[in-house]
């Protein structure tokens, strides 16, 4: 996609994604923290919001929001929780802070699949619920955009591809 | 699993009280059918008859930023007011404004609008002497029927020369009720 879109009234964006979040968020925890987490995704947002630079992706971005407080809620609450796994952290930064770093040069697509999947370590039904598009689309952005970071960084990721 | 109405409800106070908002606004129930209602931090910015929302979504983001939500509180005052104002318990508005890019002209003579007293009419020529432009009647017009604070600007009190309504915003019915409201037509 070239065109760039401009960012809707947050009020039509919340309108739109708050369903998916909140679908989202208990499908990973039990529904009083859901409940609160949804809160906390949609006040991040909020934060952010005006720092925007076009209103492409704002599903993906804001499932990126809701995973990574997801994460933080499992780490807080069930340290061992089997759903969650713990994500090596490697000089003190969480994996899924080093993989949306080094994706950044990626195509939006695949740097959300990406993300999405190796830094958050959602399923693919998930991330294709965040792309809009099939699941079998997300799991080929996802393995196109590692083979772009391999040919590019020499990389290795640990994931199931 | 859906989103409650206690959970929505929740999210949106808390982005208010949080001071997260460019605009909060509501839509609120009135005897001339539903009026929207928006404020910023500085004060009310818009009233709209008969809201379109999404049109007036898109108007507010790009009039004072993209962070437009629906949330009671930020115009709880004003809902308030306006629901006296129709039940004939309230004159005047007790209210901040903001009018954003509101030109000096236009600024001047929204200003000496809401002087004019509940249940009184005034002319266009009027109004235009009040803020030194005596000739200047049909730039005052053009104030009026952009009025963003309609109600609380009280435009419908603006009456053509010869008395005649000559023209409102919401339509000439509604500018008749508000004044018979007011007990200025009978």
């Amino acid at each position: 996609m070239t065109a760039v879109s401009t960012i809707p009234p947050f009020e039509r964006f919340y309108l739109e994604q708050r369903e998916i979040v909140f679908g989202f968020l208990c499908r990973r925890m039990a529904r009083d923290a859901a409940e609160d987490a949804f809160q906390e995704t949609f006040l991040r947002a909020l934060r952010a919001y005006d720092r925007l630079e076009h209103g492409d992706y704002l599903r993906a971005w804001v499932l990126t929001i809701a995973a990574r407080i997801a994460i933080d809620t499992g780490r807080r609450t069930r340290p061992a929780a089997h759903e969650l796994p713990e994500l090596p952290v490697v000089d003190g930064r969480p994996a899924y802070a080093q993989i949306e770093h080094l994706a950044d040069g990626l195509p939006p697509t695949e740097r959300a699949a990406v993300v999405l999947r190796y830094a958050y370590d959602l399923a693919y039904d998930d991330i294709a619920t965040a792309l809009g598009s099939s699941p079998e689309a997300a799991r080929q952005a996802a393995s196109s955009g590692i083979r772009r970071l391999r040919a590019k960084n020499d990389l290795t990721l640990g994931g199931r591809a | 699993m859906t989103v409650s109405t206690e959970l929505d409800d929740r999210f949106r106070a808390a982005a208010a009280s949080a001071g997260l908002l460019d605009v909060g606004f509501d839509v609120i129930e009135s005897p001339i059918g539903q009026l929207l209602v928006a404020a910023t931090d500085r004060g009310l910015c818009r009233i709209w008859f008969r809201p379109n929302l999404d049109e007036q979504l898109d108007h507010l983001a790009r009039a004072f930023g993209p962070r437009v939500l629906r949330s009671r509180a930020s115009v709880d005052d004003a809902h308030r007011q306006l629901d006296e104002y129709f039940e004939g318990r309230r004159e005047g508005f007790d209210l901040t404004f903001d009018l954003g890019t509101a030109a000096p002209f236009a600024r001047s003579v929204l200003t000496e609008l809401a002087a004019v007293p509940y249940g009184q009419t005034t002319t266009y020529g009027t109004l235009a002497a009040k803020v030194g432009s005596p000739r200047a009647a049909r730039a005052v017009g053009t104030v009026m029927n952009r009025n963003p604070l309609p109600i609380v600007l009280p435009c419908h009190r603006v009456v053509g020369s010869n008395g005649s309504l000559t023209g409102y915003a919401g339509g000439l019915e509604l500018k008749e009720q508000l004044l018979r409201l007011e007990g200025a037509l009978l």
